[in-house]
């Protein structure tokens, strides 16, 4: 035998063996905690749902894993030189929807016009838009009332449906709860995303499989799973003892107390990482006397020597430590490092010290303390409950005697969101969708008029803050806008409405032959997992 | 016979009522579904708009008189979480409990008695003595803690039966069963010894109890005295004078291992309607918890009707004196 002919077929040998690897199928079983409520890309505003959404459809520009901005239908986005008010929109050509339909300008003018009805929950993020026009097949213009400069962030999880199939099915609407029949949308899918939906059990399983026409295969994505199983197991336990079993491959909601334990197994990998939501207490600044303390006639928490003792007063360390089991990040400002305008000065927490604590409650002459009622989530955050007993100990220590009432999630958010607020000092999560600080100061620190402050149970806010906040949604020039919200969070630092307590962590656990590192916003994106050897 | 039915009903469906009625009034307790429905970014007026598309703005009397008006035409809303109709979602997942409380009930009744008329006949053997002590830690460990148990030893460590789920079901018309396919037998046996084994327990110290009593009545020991083998004593006289009881208990704990699978549902991930349940009530998706609650009296007094019927079967007395009554 020649030496070409060994040659020719050693290289024949490893081409059979190259395409039977990358042809071969790999299934992904994936399993969290919850489902998605729904596979409607813009009736539910979400993180489980947008989760399962981003493998069907994608919006015009997205985030990676790390959490950058990236281009998705959308190639490029500029405003227009002469008009700051619309944004320019170049999609991306030769794109086709699972069912073989073209992607094209009037999809996105239907889709963004689907996510601004009013039964949309997408809506909350599209306030800002007038309108959106078709110019030609690959330009979209979108234009704002008053310059936008935030917009491309704020379309990060509106999704783009394929007109003619919505019309098809009769599913131009989202869903309306008055409406008795099941749209359809809700359980069927036409995307352009990197999987297609092959079958779905609402609460039991969903079935995809890769779209080999995906446009970012190989030159984007890796693309390497072919199919993905994704079940929702509720029970910790059980979720933890299917990944041990090889039932499945990949458990995102590992629950804190096991995750030493899945580090110790030798075929198992956990990631951790910071997650984009931050954790912290909140204080009705704002009432002349409080309804749920024992100080008549004043309220202790409009005196800012006590919220200072206060925030003296809770050692993050130890929450970390024990409450967390090192699951997170202390912190002393309301919004996750990934944001637009964090600094680490600012992330810095303040060193616990009781005595200074109590020596500030004296000066504001609470000698003896006094008393006052928290409410606490019991099924949202990351031990969210163990988060209050430990913050109800520390206060105890500098005389403040807290009564903490912890319930279900469906009852502690309503008395924040309720106008008045019902609640004087509540424990809260805050994650910021747009990146940026001014989402956090719209929601939190804007007093409640109107479109803002909705989230903001604290009574803070003063009309010159207010303004600053305002300016932010128009300003164009960045460097002017950074530093109003350096000035912003100066002040609202300084006075102290909010105390935080921890970045919130993420730990994904999978077989050793996957890596997904973690997402920021807890949006895993298969797209991007390639395998190791096995 | 007749008149007896058509009381029959007429309670059960005052209790229908009354069982929606206690229902809706606790709902408010259970939070805000408003809440789980918005976006983050929702505005005071947004959630405001929403409350009021779902009618929750309505005094309590019309929210429940609505709901009674149209549950009565079968139609029970669409749930606020999954934006579907409910009774498609009962009728989706009420195969999946129905299998796995029927499989249950039969076997902690057919096991239960079994082992009871062992223990009573057997009272002083080893094996008795052991499945008596053993039937203590079924009565007093907790079912989640079983579930538990059982997924660690045969998921985790000897991989023999799966953690989760139900396997692979087959349609029969609207009907999904899993008791076709191997995956969906395997899928079944951790389920039903979790939920049935309280239930076994109970009727297995019922059954032996009952039957020593009925060992010692006179009738027993002139029958033994007529010279009647053991065999039949034991199985055609004993055993048959004990089932009343038995019946009784084994009837209204089928109804309790309908309730009682919302445990073992949500351990085992079990596409049911006691999973159904829980994850409603996390999110206080008013139309589905409504629905299941209403559902639940419904197979009560279902049962408790069968009962009434299987004591007539049971006991000739009962019989003659309902034909008298019909004269």
């Amino acid at each position: 035998m020649s030496a070409t002919r060994i040659a020719l077929a050693a290289a024949l040998l490893a081409a059979t063996a190259l395409t039977a690897v990358s042809a071969e199928a790999r299934t992904l079983r994936w399993a969290r905690v919850g489902d998605s409520l729904t596979l409607d890309p813009h009736s539910q505003n979400e993180g489980a749902t947008h989760t399962l959404a981003h493998h069907i459809y994608e919006p015009l520009a997205m985030r990676n894993q790390k959490g950058d901005l990236v281009p998705g239908l959308a190639t490029s986005w500029r405003t227009l030189p002469n008009d700051p008010t619309v944004w320019e929109f170049k999609l991306r050509q030769n794109v086709k929807f699972h069912n073989g339909a073209p992607f094209n300008a009037d999809d996105v003018v239907f889709s963004l016009n689907r996510a601004m009805q009013p039964t949309s929950e997408m809506k909350g993020l599209l306030t800002s838009v007038e309108s959106v026009t078709k110019v030609d097949d690959s330009t979209v213009h979108v234009k704002t009332k008053g310059p936008n400069p935030l917009l491309v962030n704020n379309l990060t999880n509106t999704f783009i449906m394929d007109k003619e199939w919505a019309e098809a099915n009769n599913a131009t609407k989202t869903q309306d709860f008055k409406n008795k029949e099941e749209n359809f949308a809700v359980r069927n899918a036409n995307g352009t995303g990197a999987f297609q939906l092959v079958s779905r059990e609402p609460d039991v399983k969903t079935v995809m499989k890769r779209n080999d026409g995906y446009w970012g295969k190989g030159t984007e994505v890796p693309l390497e799973i072919s199919e993905i199983i994704y079940t929702p197991i509720k029970s910790d336990a059980t979720r933890v003892a299917a990944l041990l079993s090889g039932e499945v491959d990949f458990v995102q909601d590992v629950p804190v107390q096991d995750i030493e334990r899945l580090k110790n197994t030798p075929n198992l990998r956990v990631t951790e990482g910071p997650e984009n939501r931050t954790i912290f207490f909140g204080l009705n600044v704002g009432a002349k006397d409080l309804k749920t303390d024992n100080v008549e006639g004043k309220n202790p928490l409009a005196d800012k020597k006590v919220r200072q003792a206060m925030n003296m007063a809770v050692n993050r360390a130890a929450i970390q430590r024990v409450v967390m089991r090192g699951q997170s990040v202390p912190t002393g400002v309301i919004m996750p490092p990934f944001v637009n305008g964090w600094t680490p000065e600012l992330d810095k927490a303040p060193a616990p010290d009781a005595n200074r604590a109590r020596a500030l409650l004296k000066e504001a002459g609470y000698d003896n303390g006094f008393q006052i009622t928290m409410h606490c989530p019991n099924d949202r955050y990351v031990n969210d409950e163990g988060i209050c007993q430990a913050v109800v100990g520390m206060l105890g220590q500098i005389g403040i005697k807290v009564n903490l009432v912890s319930q279900s999630k469906t009852i502690h958010f309503p008395l924040i969101t309720k106008e008045p607020a019902e609640t004087d000092f509540y424990l809260y999560g805050w994650g910021v969708p747009t990146f940026d600080s001014e989402y956090v100061f719209t929601y939190l620190h804007h007093s409640r008029t109107g479109k803002f402050g909705a989230n903001n149970a604290t009574g803070y806010g003063t009309p010159e803050l207010d303004k600053k906040i305002e300016s932010l949604a128009a300003e164009v020039d960045t460097a002017k806008r950074n530093a109003t919200i350096a000035e912003i969070w100066k002040q609202v630092q300084d006075d102290l409405p909010y105390i935080a307590v921890h970045h919130q962590m993420l730990a994904y656990a999978t077989k050793n032959n996957v890596e997904i590192p973690v997402d920021a916003e807890n949006q895993v994106k298969l797209k991007y997992v390639a395998f190791k050897g096995m | 016979m007749l008149a007896y039915l058509l009381r029959s009903l007429v309670q059960g469906a005052v209790v229908l009522v009354a069982v929606a009625f206690i229902a809706f009034s606790m709902f408010r307790f259970v939070g805000d579904p408003v809440a789980n429905m918005v976006g983050q970014e929702a505005t005071l007026q947004d959630r405001a708009e929403l409350t009021q598309r779902l009618g929750l703005d309505q005094p309590f009397p019309i929210q429940f008189l609505r709901f009674l008006g149209n549950a009565a035409q079968g139609d029970f809303g669409v749930s606020y979480r999954q934006a579907r109709p409910v009774s498609s979602l009962i009728a989706e997942r009420l195969p999946a409990t129905v299998e796995l409380a029927v499989i249950s009930a039969l076997f902690a009744t057919l096991a239960g008695v079994g082992l009871g008329v062992y223990a009573a006949i057997r009272r002083h053997g080893f094996l008795a003595n052991a499945v008596m002590t053993l039937s203590l830690v079924g009565v007093s460990l907790p079912t989640f803690l079983i579930g538990i148990g059982l997924i660690y030893l045969f998921a985790v460590e000897l991989r023999w039966l799966p953690s989760f789920g139900r396997g692979e079901t087959v349609r029969i018309g609207w009907w999904s069963t899993g008791l076709l396919t191997a995956s969906g037998l395997k899928s079944l046996v951790m389920p039903v010894l979790t939920l049935g084994f309280f239930q076994l327990t109970l009727i297995m110290r019922l059954v032996r109890s009952e039957m020593l009593e009925v060992m010692r009545s006179d009738f027993v020991r002139f029958a033994r005295a007529r010279g009647i083998p053991n065999r039949v004593i034991e199985f055609r006289h004993a055993l048959r004078n004990t089932m009343i009881p038995v019946v009784t208990i084994a009837g209204l704990q089928l109804g309790s291992v309908v309730a009682f699978a919302i445990v073992t549902e949500t351990v085992f991930q079990w596409p049911g309607l006691g999973a159904l349940f829980v994850t409603a009530v996390q999110f206080a998706d008013v139309p589905v918890m409504a629905a299941y609650l209403v559902f639940v009296a419904f197979v009560f007094v279902v049962v408790n009707l069968a009962t009434d019927f299987a004591y007539l079967a049971l006991d000739p007395r009962l019989r003659t004196g309902g034909a008298r009554g019909a004269h």
